[in-house]
């Protein structure tokens, strides 16, 4: 169809709508979120005490206290997968002919999808920060710097969300989205300082870590939550140097990118 | 405007098939279209490139005076589509579907939440309005498909298959909604594979296959053109199919179609069908074969294929079995 602009207004209150309607399927069916938000719990214990004594975060520096800056990162990637699945149950319903026959935005659905997966993001930091509360992990820096690093962390949880959400529109159905994503997130966030020191990757591959996404938002928010040590250099990288500016270069460029290829891969995959 | 819908050559070509080949359609305003052929001859390809949902390869198409390429979204804020399958989220209560479809037509909240209440009680939803629709009947899902597409008054109304897969009940129920809602003005393109719905609910009938209109006129032209009512005799011992066929070519209008599986001839009859009926009767009496059921009925959709192309319609869910048909010429 040929494109009709509607205003960023029209925008905003159809992806709100949109967003509503999503909110309400959590409501009623409360189940989806258990278990989703359990998986971070396992994640937080599984490392902390399986694989806690053996990696060493680097002198002075207790592992949990590494740990729990990566495994937010790691989460809230993974938890992008989220808003894939939704998206691609969302267009084996009839209900996406309902929308497409309505006069409203176009991209009314993704914004309204990724919007509301931001609540889950939400709720499933705050379900980590308290686990790793309970296992040792603390905020060292001011109440701001514990924001901002939240914050950021919910922008580039947003931004990766599209991502996933592009691949659930590409994918043929739900059952495809979970395998499909973990190509791209298990190499994503294991390729990255989440989990192990950095000085621990050969040469080569020290360098992709050192630029991917994942480790500077771990380092950014390594440093807004304080958990760093003066023993531990960080690596002379820029991405390393900067990891919140680099983090925000990040989201910007994915969304430049993967908002129209969604808008474009929405009108194809629903006109089928 | 007195054409509200108006397509000319539509055409749409998948990989291996051609879903339309040309297809030509008026519907004048404030009439009902009945759009009348078995699955796959096109009918919802064609809804869905009017209701703007699909691109078509050739042709165009207006609705309500406004191109549905050139501007979609002028199109779509003045339709109301009531798909095959229920568009509704099933997790939302009646109300919440109906008011979502509201705001996002672009009405306030007061406004949609205020049309939800009246689309409710108007289609009988009102004890189900605050329960999740995944707790409705076929039949109550439906209804509140139908309430969508009315949300915003729109002046052309597309249903898509409105009863298909509904209990005879439901769909007695549909029907009655369906025709208060054309006396009130609306103009609508409704597509079915009961001749009986197209009938009871259109001005004017399309029948399509293949993805060409094969008849066009009023229920009355086409059924003239069909042979109108249907004799058919079943007779007890199938030795005797032959003498049946031969009373039944006496008041014939067309051929004898002769079923030795299930032990039944039948043929279409014109003008007063229960007095041809009685001749028939009398003359099988006469010749004493015995009957194990007799009756006249309306022709369906099958009957109308069976004379229009001189086969089945090729939809194997609705059509009685007619492979095992032989034809008495008469």
């Amino acid at each position: 169809m040929s494109t009709t602009r509607t205003s960023p207004l029209r925008v905003a209150t159809d992806g709100w709508v949109v967003a509503k309607r999503n909110v309400i399927k959590i409501k009623r069916v409360p189940e989806i979120l258990v278990f989703v938000l359990l998986s971070p719990i396992m994640f937080v214990l599984l490392f902390a005490y399986v694989f806690g004594g053996a990696i060493d975060a680097g002198a002075g520096l207790d592992y949990k206290e590494f740990l729990i800056g990566g495994i937010f990162a790691q989460t809230v990637v993974f938890g992008a997968t989220f808003t894939g699945a939704g998206l691609a149950e969302d267009m084996q319903k009839g209900i996406i002919d309902r929308f497409r026959s309505l006069p409203m935005s176009r991209s009314a659905v993704l914004v309204g999808r990724t919007t509301s997966d931001i609540i889950y993001n939400v709720l499933s930091l705050i379900i980590m920060a308290l686990t790793g509360l309970l296992v040792g992990w603390r905020i060292r820096e001011g109440v701001l710097d514990a924001l901002a690093a939240f914050a950021l962390l919910i922008l580039f949880a947003y931004a990766i969300s599209w991502v996933m959400g592009y691949i659930g529109l590409l994918v043929p159905s739900v059952e495809v989205i979970n395998n499909a994503s973990f190509l791209v997130i298990m190499p994503l966030t294991f390729v990255s300082n989440a989990f192990v020191p950095l000085e621990s990757f050969p040469d080569g591959l020290r360098t992709v870590v050192e630029w991917n996404p994942v480790s500077a938002v771990t380092q950014a928010v390594r440093e807004l939550f304080g958990n760093t040590s003066a023993a531990v250099p960080v690596p002379d990288a820029w991405s390393m140097q900067n990891p919140v500016l680099y983090t925000l270069l990040w989201v910007v460029g994915i969304l430049i990118v993967f908002v129209p290829l969604s808008v474009r891969q929405y009108r194809i995959a629903s006109s089928r | 405007m007195s054409d509200m819908i108006r397509a000319t050559g539509l055409v749409k070509r998948y990989k291996n098939t051609t879903a339309l080949a040309g297809l030509d359609l008026v519907v004048p305003e404030g009439t009902v279209l009945g759009l009348l052929g078995p699955n796959g001859a096109g009918k919802t390809t064609a809804v869905r490139i009017l209701a703007t949902l699909l691109r078509p390869d050739e042709g165009s198409a207006e609705v309500a005076g406004v191109d549905v390429l050139a501007d979609p979204m002028g199109v779509r804020s003045r339709i109301g589509l009531s798909g095959q399958y229920a568009a509704v989220d099933e997790h939302l209560t009646g109300f919440e579907n109906l008011e979502m479809v509201g705001r996002l037509y672009g009405m306030s909240r007061q406004k949609a939440s205020t049309r939800a209440r009246d689309l409710l009680d108007r289609f009988d939803l009102v004890d189900a309005g605050d329960r999740p629709s995944k707790t409705y009947s076929g039949g109550m899902r439906r209804r509140l498909d139908l309430a969508g597409a009315l949300v915003a008054e729109p002046p052309v109304l597309i249903l898509d298959e409105p009863t298909t897969g509904l209990d005879p009940r439901s769909r007695q129920q549909m029907w009655t909604v369906i025709r208060d809602l054309v006396s009130d003005g609306t103009t609508l393109l409704l597509t079915t594979q009961y001749l009986e719905e197209a009938d009871l609910l259109a001005d004017d009938i399309v029948v399509i296959d293949h993805g060409k209109a094969i008849a066009r006129g009023t229920a009355d032209e086409l059924k003239s053109q069909t042979g109108g009512e249907r004799i058919e005799v079943v007779v007890a011992d199938v030795a005797r199919l032959d003498d049946a066929a031969r009373a039944l070519v006496g008041v014939a209008h067309g051929e004898v179609q002769a079923d030795p599986a299930r032990r039944s001839v039948t043929t279409a009859v014109e003008g007063d069908g229960a007095g041809r009926l009685m001749q028939v009767l009398q003359a099988l009496r006469d010749d004493g074969v015995e009957l194990l059921d007799v009756g006249l009925r309306r022709p369906t959709l099958d009957d109308v294929f069976l004379t229009l192309t001189g086969r089945a319609a090729e939809d194997d869910a609705t059509a009685p079995k007619t492979e095992t048909e032989k034809e008495v010429r008469s």
